[in-house]
């Protein structure tokens, strides 16, 4: 006769958070009468009901953003890349600093052709990319990005090609001409590229980003022209007294941001204070407003230069972190059924009668 | 041809899920997964891309004479079945930067599958939260208004599949006019609580999916004043226009500035 095996035990062993969380369970329905989180509703305890108070059964009526992290790095590449093609024309014409200059256009071409790799990329349909220059439709951002990146990638690379031309086959009138012709244009569409995307987002009807659409526009591109400027430097040019300018400039408008968007505090724009987006949010302003401000102060007065070096990786960390905060916000904001139905804060729950 | 519409009477609703097998069967559309919501009989939850009709069950507190079931028992149940509004001024369609979301001759919001490229500006432009991306797929997907079968003189699968005709398929004004006088029936027959669901008077101006329901259209999850994007877009591209004008000013003072 074979021995009947013995049945298997769950694989589970107790421990002291598996016991305190069924003590918190037990806590919880003792003091509210109902335990939130996925679960059953057993007969007798307070099913849901769907009210004028709580929607839908809570149910989002907004759908999430779906842009994979391409996006938000998109936002922080073509940002930089866009204030860096404006840097270079300034640097040329006004700043006589042929090297920077050079930097700047290269970093603006290697930034649109990213750009450009990055959206396709974040396409469900990669292969189809080109359909977005089919048209050409002012009422949709999303349709003018796509043109701007367009034209901004083409002159930024004709830009930093012709100036290569000059550093390998010497100077030529004609060459110099194009250069400065297509880093023009570069520049004028760089001006949209590093703003855009604050209408991108804040024209839709995700309610934390149409809340700011008056400022995000700002606010990005403060963001791209500060994370152009640190990364400039970081390639080299911290000699330039007209960069740490920049710098100051675009940290104190974060400074201002920062306060703008913390005075705010209604709900609408709580997953700016809140939870991860908000924790995400708050690091890139204080890293990019207060820290660099600060440490390029500091600079301006000392002369030393490793605060000038760690101001540029804070408002780089801080522009990366802005950007995947705000979309992250935006998930959140999508999340809560509450503002678009204009229902009061507290979700009430009902017992039926 | 002349501008089509759904009016979805709840009150008429007994919640069976035929629109959304036969819309399913005819679109051809997949699974949504098999997840237990625990909210009463609706384990679908929302329209989506895969979900074109979703029949939305609301439980009131139990009410003699509502919902058929004896009041000490069962909540008062309350059915409708949600779709696409097909709106007036529709934010997905405006904000396609392809040209893949187009108006029909009947007045159908369609996503042409063949032009979409999955960008999902869309999913983030519509007030309902209708459109959806299939990830699995690339592309977004929502209620076509059947216009293959109105193409061919025929009417939308739900409607054609509803066996109380609360589901209402025709012409829009007349829908809007049949409406107002369902609605003077059930209030002269005591249900005082109904009401007509089309926001005419918020920036979509208007939808193509009328819906008659009882309460506030909150509990529907139906928002009192949609607004399409379009109505952000002049303060968006002001603030773009003077962040332009700031950093072009910032740079040439920075550079005048630093040449000392």
């Amino acid at each position: 006769m074979s021995r009947v095996p013995l049945p298997e035990l769950p694989g589970r062993v107790p421990d002291s958070q598996s016991e305190r969380r069924l003590a918190a369970i037990r806590r919880e329905a003792a003091q509210s009468g109902v335990v939130s989180g996925k679960g059953v509703a057993p007969e007798g305890s307070p099913f849901p009901i769907a009210s004028p108070q709580t929607g839908y059964y809570g149910v989002p009526l907004l759908k999430e953003p779906q842009w994979k992290p391409e996006v938000p790095l998109y936002f922080f590449v073509g940002g930089a890349a866009g204030a860096s093609a404006v840097i270079a024309n300034m640097a040329n014409w006004v700043g006589d600093d042929r090297e920077l200059a050079r930097s700047a256009r290269w970093m603006a071409a290697g930034g649109g052709a990213l750009s450009s790799a990055l959206l396709i990329k974040d396409l469900g349909v990669p292969s189809r990319f080109l359909n977005m220059l089919r048209v050409f439709k002012p009422q949709s951002p999303m349709s003018m990005g796509a043109w701007t990146l367009s034209a901004f990638s083409s002159f930024s690379a004709a830009a930093a090609f012709a100036n290569l031309m000059q550093v390998k086959l010497g100077a030529s009138i004609p060459v110099r001409l194009v250069e400065n012709a297509a880093g023009a244009l570069a520049a004028l569409s760089g001006l949209v590229m590093s703003s855009y995307t604050g209408v991108l987002i804040g024209a839709t009807v995700i309610p934390v980003w149409n809340e700011n659409v008056g400022t995000l526009p700002q606010h990005f591109a403060a963001s791209g022209l500060n994370s152009a400027v640190s990364l400039l430097e970081l390639l080299g040019h911290d000699n330039s007294r007209a960069l740490n300018l920049l710098g100051i400039s675009a940290s104190s408008y974060e400074v201002a941001e920062g306060v703008l968007l913390e005075s705010k505090r209604h709900r609408v724009n709580a997953p700016l204070r809140k939870g991860w987006s908000g924790a995400i949010v708050r690091a890139g302003g204080v890293l990019s407003g207060p820290v660099p401000l600060a440490l390029r102060l500091a600079y301006a007065v000392s002369g030393n230069k490793k605060l000038r070096r760690v101001a540029a990786w804070s408002s780089i960390a801080g522009s990366l972190l802005t950007r995947f905060g705000w979309v992250r916000a935006g998930r959140a904001s999508a999340r809560d059924h509450r503002i678009p139905l204009e229902l009061s804060h507290q979700i009430a729950l009902q017992k039926p009668a | 041809m002349s501008t089509t519409a759904f009016l979805t009477d709840s009150t008429l609703c007994i919640g069976c899920k035929a629109c959304e097998v036969a819309c399913k069967e005819w679109n051809q559309l997949g699974d949504d997964g098999f997840e237990w919501s625990g909210n009463s009989y609706d384990n679908t939850m929302a329209v989506g891309h895969s979900t074109w009709r979703h029949v939305k069950f609301v439980e009131n507190k139990p009410e003699a004479g509502r919902g058929g079931n004896s009041p000490d028992q069962l909540p008062a149940w309350g059915f409708s079945s949600d779709v696409c509004k097909h709106c007036e001024v529709a934010g997905c369609l405006e904000a396609c930067p392809t040209g893949a979301i187009v108006r029909m001759e009947f007045g159908a919001v369609f996503i042409q599958p063949d032009v979409c490229n999955g960008c999902s500006y869309c999913v983030v432009s519509c007030p309902f939260g209708v459109v959806e991306k299939n990830e699995a797929d690339g592309r977004a997907f929502k209620c076509t208004f059947c216009s293959d079968r109105q193409r061919a003189g025929l009417e939308p699968a739900c409607a054609k599949a509803c066996p109380t005709e609360s589901i209402k398929f025709g012409e829009l004004d007349a829908l809007r006019e049949e409406a107002k006088v369902r609605l003077e029936v059930l209030k002269s027959r005591g249900v005082t609580d109904a009401v007509i669901y089309d926001p005419q008077e918020s920036s979509v101006k208007g939808i193509h999916s009328l819906f008659l329901l009882r309460g506030d259209p909150r509990t529907y999850n139906l928002p009192p004043n949609p607004e399409v994007p379009a109505t952000y877009l002049r303060k968006g591209w002001q603030s773009a226009a003077v962040a332009a004008g700031a950093m072009l000013g910032a740079t040439l003072l920075a550079f005048l500035g630093g040449k000392r």
